[in-house]
């Protein structure tokens, strides 16, 4: 498992009538790229090996046992496993490699979670992504641009949303969320 | 802002998601070795830089991350169509007839 390394702490950022942005706890994260191959290495023995059904429609997610994965390219997903069941899930996937080749890489200390949760969650989340975030369904989740950084967005309900960001990018972006929901809370006002 | 069909996504992005990638369907030489100087530049650094429907490659960098290819009007911006990487090249006729009606 790789180092914990994080530029912020759990806490809580900026709580206001629009909106509420929170740091995370720490949580184990695994990068996996893996594809049906012709030898007969199956992508439901991958699925199989984490705990879950591996969804393979990009921006779907599936959850189970406290693991999540969101798929986020056509062989790409990103998995979420609590920190006491990583090292089970990576012996699990290291077991498989010889008839699966895939590249799997624990990306734990690279990220932090973000939660973004409030009436007005959305449109905070609209300063900073030129995309539609209504296109986001509730129960997806997507990599996209956020404020010039690629972060991972997973849409947990209408007003929920947690954001997965590189630590290098993080304190800046939680600037510009905190100014934000200051911002639209001050509208509300 | 453009909007890009990113062929994997099925969705339809903003520009600011996906980056330029250079001309299309440019096929590496099979034995590099074999090529003389002239052949070897040819490849490396000739472009057609085409004014009109020019077939290009794109990435969705900030999204699924994947190489694609598009059919876009240079002059225009106008994009005629995406398609995924080794997916054979459209006829552009039919592109251009299809974008008329
Ligand atoms: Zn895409």
């Amino acid at each position: 498992m790789s180092k914990h390394i994080s530029s912020l702490a759990p806490s809580v950022v900026v709580d206001t009538a629009a909106a509420r942005v929170a740091v995370s706890q720490l949580i184990g994260r695994i990068s996996l790229r893996a594809r049906t191959n012709e030898n007969g290495g199956d992508l439901a023995a991958v699925g199989k090996a984490i705990g879950l059904e591996l969804p393979t429609q990009i921006g779907t997610r599936a959850k189970a046992e406290g693991i999540e994965a969101a798929c986020l390219g056509p062989d790409e997903w990103t998995v979420l496993v609590p920190l006491g069941q990583i090292e089970k899930v990576e012996d699990a996937l290291a077991a498989l490699y010889p008839s699966l080749p895939h590249s799997m890489t624990d990306i734990t200390g690279r990220e932090v979670t973000l939660t973004i949760e409030g009436p007005q969650a959305a449109e905070l989340l609209s300063i900073g992504a030129p995309r539609d975030i209504a296109s986001i369904k509730v129960g997806q989740a997507r990599r996209m641009l956020f404020d010039g950084a690629t972060v991972t967005l997973w849409r947990d309900s209408d007003t929920s949303f947690r954001m997965d960001v590189w630590n290098s990018f993080a304190s800046f972006l939680v600037t510009t969320l905190e100014t934000g929901a200051k911002e639209l809370a001050a509208e509300l006002a | 802002m453009i909007q890009i069909h990113c062929p994997y996504c099925g969705e339809t992005l903003p520009e600011l998601e996906f980056a330029y990638a250079g001309e299309a369907h440019i096929d590496r030489p099979v034995s590099p070795t074999e090529q003389t100087d002239e052949e070897w530049a040819e490849f490396l650094f000739m472009r057609q830089n085409v004014k009109g429907p020019h077939f290009e490659r794109w990435r969705h960098v900030h999204g699924c991350g994947r190489f694609f290819n598009a059919v876009r009007n240079t002059i225009t911006d106008r994009f005629y169509t995406t398609y995924k990487a080794g997916e054979p090249r459209p006829d552009l006729a039919t592109l251009l007839e299809e974008d008329n009606k």
